[in-house]
């Protein structure tokens, strides 16, 4: 019997010839993230384990991302716990606020995982990673604790779910959309306790940063991953980052599938989810008109390049709708400093949008454009949950970057086709950029990327 | 181990966010989340709920986010055992890691309403609705989760684990 690239790479890690779904065993990891909510707790356990020392401080990522820069005391408290246990253990992949990003953008930036890894993350996000071919999935800090204690975790074995895109991606349908197609199509729990294996011929259409977003949510059908197999795109995406030996696993063709859904994309429109649930699904021709508060484009979903370029792209001569806050937050530092060379946050800038840092911020509510009762948001993220944005009486919608900022322009849900004289963005680095002071926070290995892209 | 508490029975589908909202996520002892346990799904929860209270809900319990926090909430406020007719991956692994008795059964789900009284028989599986004197029987544990409940919890298993050098 065949097995899927997940059942593969977990018989690696655990040291096994073949594994089956159902299968409880420990498995060894490369990777484990906190971040500063689940990092405390996570410590915490750590001592109570009696160990002193983690198992392996080049294989500990700790990023202080949602509710930084400190957005109150007992915040800055959380965040200083992290940064001491990381100074005290030594831990390499510590990113101090201002060299860091959202978590789920930052670690691929950094080539911190790899095609065939095992990660484990205290955060439920941490299946974006599928989009390497790497089996990535989110756990509590209790696991997080023992990981960074022993190196290893208990997995049950989970089965596969193969889905299958098939046909050519129709304008301004990007990952989100299929991914909120999916999810609308099977439920908030279609692949609870499963792997999702995206695949199919429109893959090949699909960029990284749009891969990146549809593992990301995967979790929000209940999965515990989303793998997609390693093609040209993805080794090319590794070849300037890793910096390890990494591995490639591909889907025996007799693997076994619980189901196999396929999905011809021919005739998809963009999709929007509706308050409150991310299932709650609709093309956008449905939905179209419904006036809104507030934008945000960003998050570990949409806080890549390609959404800030299409962003870019649509609000580029244009102004932000008089009733409407439009929030854009790139995902990293890099995409931030990229943003300013090349011109998007002018762009966002005039046309009345806020440009901010990088945080997780509004995405949980946290800080940084909290809703109030009875406001409406539109929002890049990838859960829409009573409460999610701010107040329980608040609502959120969920889009691709391209309905956002057509939205935002036009201060109700709209299509990026109603913006008119749309004039596409040519990247020329703007007039500012060139006053700004050298860039020495970053490295000469992220100048020689900025440049190369 | 039996248990004994008054049921307060919720809907599918109940999430992180709705269990413990994101924006009191700054802190993460379990007595001050407990102060906001379920508050947006039912804002009264979290100051009628007494010690030993049983927690009953529907499909997917406790989906969405990651966060240890939710379980933690829920034993800060005194819930002693959660019964669903299914719950999400993550919360459910948390839970047994923390030592929040969680149990599999929609006959009981099904046959149990708020304010009525349930036994439960962790080691057996045994819920008993003391008002109806209805019998359940809940989906058992895979061996390998039981020795970490017979543990009291992920940490103690693998100290234990460690100390035994394997
Ligand atoms: S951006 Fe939102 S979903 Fe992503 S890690 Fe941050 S809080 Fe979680």
């Amino acid at each position: 019997m065949g097995m899927t690239m997940a059942e593969k790479i977990l018989a690696a890690h655990a040291g096994l010839d073949e594994v089956h779904p159902g299968q409880f065993v420990m498995a060894r990891v490369d990777l484990v993230l906190a971040n500063d909510i689940t990092a405390p707790i996570a410590i915490r356990e750590f001592y109570r384990i009696g160990v002193q020392e983690v198992w392996d401080r080049d294989r500990i990522a700790l990023v202080p991302d949602h509710f930084t820069p400190n957005k109150d005391i007992p915040s800055a408290r959380q965040c200083q716990v992290m940064r001491e246990f990381a100074r005290q253990q030594g831990i390499r992949w510590y990113f101090e606020v201002g060299r860091a990003g959202i978590e789920h953008v930052l670690l691929p930036e950094k080539g911190l995982v790899l095609p065939g890894d095992l990660v484990v993350g205290a955060d439920s996000h941490t299946c974006t990673y599928g989009a390497l071919g790497a089996f990535a999935t989110g756990m509590g800090s209790t696991d997080i604790a023992v990981a960074m204690a022993t190196g290893e975790v208990w997995l049950r074995v989970p089965e596969s779910i193969r889905c299958v895109y098939f046909g050519e991606l129709p304008r301004w349908v990007s990952g989100k959309d299929l991914i909120l197609y999916t999810i609308g199509q099977i439920g908030v729990d279609g692949a609870r306790y499963q792997v999702m294996e995206f695949t199919g011929p429109t893959l090949a259409q699909l960029s990284m940063d749009d891969r990146f977003t549809m593992a990301n949510m995967a979790v929000e059908a209940g999965a515990k991953a989303g793998l997609f197999p390693v093609d040209a795109v993805t080794l090319k995406y590794v070849a300037s980052r890793a910096t390890r030996p990494y591995q490639v696993y591909s889907s025996d063709p007799d693997a076994r599938y619980e189901q196999v859904l396929e999905y011809d994309v021919r005739s998809l429109e963009p999709q929007v989810a509706l308050p409150h649930s991310p299932a709650n699904v609709r093309p956008l021709s449905q939905v179209h008109g419904i006036p809104i508060d507030q934008v945000v484009i960003g998050s570990c979903t949409n806080g890549r390049w390609s959404d800030l370029q299409v962003a870019a792209d649509l609000m580029n001569g244009q102004r932000v709708h008089p009733e409407v806050r439009c929030i854009v937050i790139p995902g990293t530092q890099e995409l931030f400093l990229r943003a300013v060379r090349e011109g998007l946050a002018e762009v966002f800038v005039e046309a009345g949008a806020v440009f901010s840092m990088p945080t997780c911020g509004p995405c949980l509510g946290g800080h940084l454009g909290v809703l109030a009762e009875g406001e409406r948001c539109l929002s890049t993220t990838n859960r829409n949950f009573v409460g999610r944005m701010g107040h329980p009486k608040s609502e959120v919608y969920l889009s691709s970057p391209a309905v956002a900022a057509a939205s935002a322009v036009l201060g109700r849900i709209a299509s990026p086709d109603e913006i008119p004289s749309r004039r596409l963005f040519h990247f020329t680095p703007s007039p500012v950029a060139s006053l700004l002071p050298p860039p020495l926070h970053v490295d000469f290995w992220e100048q020689e990327r900025i440049i190369r892209f | 181990m039996k248990l004994q508490g008054t049921v307060w029975k919720y809907g599918d589908n109940i999430d992180t966010d709705g269990i413990i909202p994101a924006r009191y996520l700054n802190v993460s002892t379990p007595e001050e989340l407990a102060a906001h346990c379920m508050e947006d799904v039912d804002p009264e929860f979290a100051r009628r709920v007494r010690p030993g209270d049983i927690l009953m809900a529907g499909e997917n319990f406790g989906c969405g986010s990651s966060r240890e926090h939710a379980p933690l909430a829920l034993k800060g406020a005194g819930v002693s055992c959660v019964i669903a007719r299914t719950f999400a991956r993550i919360f459910f692994r948390n839970a047994i890691n923390i030592g929040l008795p969680v149990l599999m059964c929609p006959a009981a789900v099904e046959g149990t309403q708020t304010g009525q009284t349930v036994e439960v028989d962790l080691e057996r599986g045994l819920i008993r609705n003391l008002d109806t004197g209805a019998l359940f029987q809940a989906e058992p544990f895979p061996p390998f989760l039981m020795e970490i409940i017979r543990s009291g919890g992920l940490v103690e298993f693998v100290r234990r684990r460690l100390e035994r050098g394997q």
